[in-house]
């Protein structure tokens, strides 16, 4: 649900990043926090455990810019991907205007993967989304590892529709933008259609 | 994007932003602020120069998400009030007609029980406001008269900016 104030002409769209547990997904925040300019974000606020697991969720607003003169912002929320964070998950998907899926790209990982997905999916329904309808963005990461599945098996089995999709090593960056900003994107073109 | 896309006009926006006023004065409040239950802030009023809105807002929502969890575990409905206290300032928080969330922030100079009172009259304000706004949004929809839409022309280029 994205929130469109004509008075104050902005525009702000909320975009849930999912995965499962450790793939990655506060290390994307903390990237594009890292990089955004100060005047263009906020504080980026995680409620985590003191072992720096997420226990409810990372926020990170972003203010971008203008388009047709108004301020686009983007608010970036992670999930907690432990399994018995199930209830928080469902929490945060409320209003949701875009999923970027992140994948642990280690072969020992996706089974974690296929879960997560499924997990996201039922998730969705809940609230009356489908993954299918939704401004959607998935990101391989961690391929700087060493025991990574090949991308192409990886697409097959965790994006059959074939949406956008970006190999990321999110520690030193490279996929981070690309995957937000085509995200985004996907999310502003369905403004378009819909105002 | 689903149906209930919030949409905001200058009209209902004074409206909100008179009665988030009122609210400010008649209570001694130090903050007053309006968020929606996704955690966006929609008005505020009072000192919010040296408060972090945008985080409180998607905080505050958050934490209303965790206790309406908490709620339906237990078979209530939902909270509809929160408070918190603290040792010099207090924070009370109502979810007002099931879609947006009234925080007031105040310190000893307001009292509870005026809060408590006062927010029960602005509830009943906004919630005629917001019925307002879905009537519009909705008519405003099915004419498809939006010939002030700032989004029927957004290019790729446009997009391309934000990322500069
Ligand atoms: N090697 C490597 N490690 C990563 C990468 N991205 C994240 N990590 C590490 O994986 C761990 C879990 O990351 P985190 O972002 O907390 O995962 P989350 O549970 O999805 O939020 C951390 O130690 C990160 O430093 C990556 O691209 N490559
Ligand atoms: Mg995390």
């Amino acid at each position: 649900m994205s929130f469109i104030n004509y008075s104050s002409r902005e525009i702000n769209c909320k975009i849930v990043y999912y995965g499962p547990g450790l793939c990655g997904k506060t290390t994307n925040l903390q990237y594009v926090y890292k990089k955004t300019n100060p005047d263009q974000k906020g504080k980026l606020i995680s409620l985590a455990t003191e072992t720096e697991r997420t226990l409810f969720f990372d926020f990170l607003p972003l203010a971008l810019g203008d388009i047709k003169g108004f301020k686009v912002r983007f608010h970036l929320y992670t999930v907690p991907g432990q399994v018995f964070y199930a209830a928080s998950r469902k929490l945060i998907l409320k209003g949701v205007d875009g999923v970027v899926f992140v994948a642990d790209s280690q072969i020992e990982r996706m089974e974690a993967n296929i879960e997560s997905l499924e997990d996201l999916r039922i998730n969705l329904g809940e609230q009356g989304y489908d993954l299918d309808k939704l401004p959607y963005t998935v990101q391989y990461n961690k391929r700087d590892l060493p025991n990574v599945a090949p991308v192409d098996s990886m697409n097959k089995l965790l994006n059959p529709r074939n949406v956008p999709h970006f190999e990321g090593i999110a520690v030193t960056g490279p996929g981070v933008f690309e995957t937000l900003k085509n995200v985004a994107k996907q999310v502003l073109i369905e403004l378009k259609k819909h105002y | 994007m689903s149906g209930s896309d919030l949409i905001m006009y200058e009209e209902e926006f004074s409206r909100i932003d008179d009665e988030l006023q009122r609210l400010y004065v008649q209570t001694n409040a130090k903050v007053v602020f309006l968020v929606d239950k996704n955690g966006q802030l929609i008005a505020s009023a009072g000192e919010t120069r040296d408060i972090d809105t945008t985080s409180l807002a998607s905080l505050t929502a958050g934490n209303i998400a965790a206790t309406g969890g908490i709620a339906r575990l237990l078979g209530e409905k939902e909270f509809t009030i929160l408070f918190h206290e603290g040792e010099k300032d207090n924070i009370h928080i109502s979810l007002i007609g099931q879609r947006v969330i009234l925080v007031v922030i105040f310190d000893k100079r307001s009292s509870l029980g005026l809060v408590r009172l006062r927010v029960k009259k602005a509830s009943e304000a906004l919630v005629k406001i917001f019925n307002d706004i879905t009537t519009k949004s909705e008519k405003e929809k099915s004419v498809d008269s939006f010939d002030e839409s700032p989004f029927a022309e957004i290019s790729d280029e446009d997009i391309d900016n934000l990322f500069r």
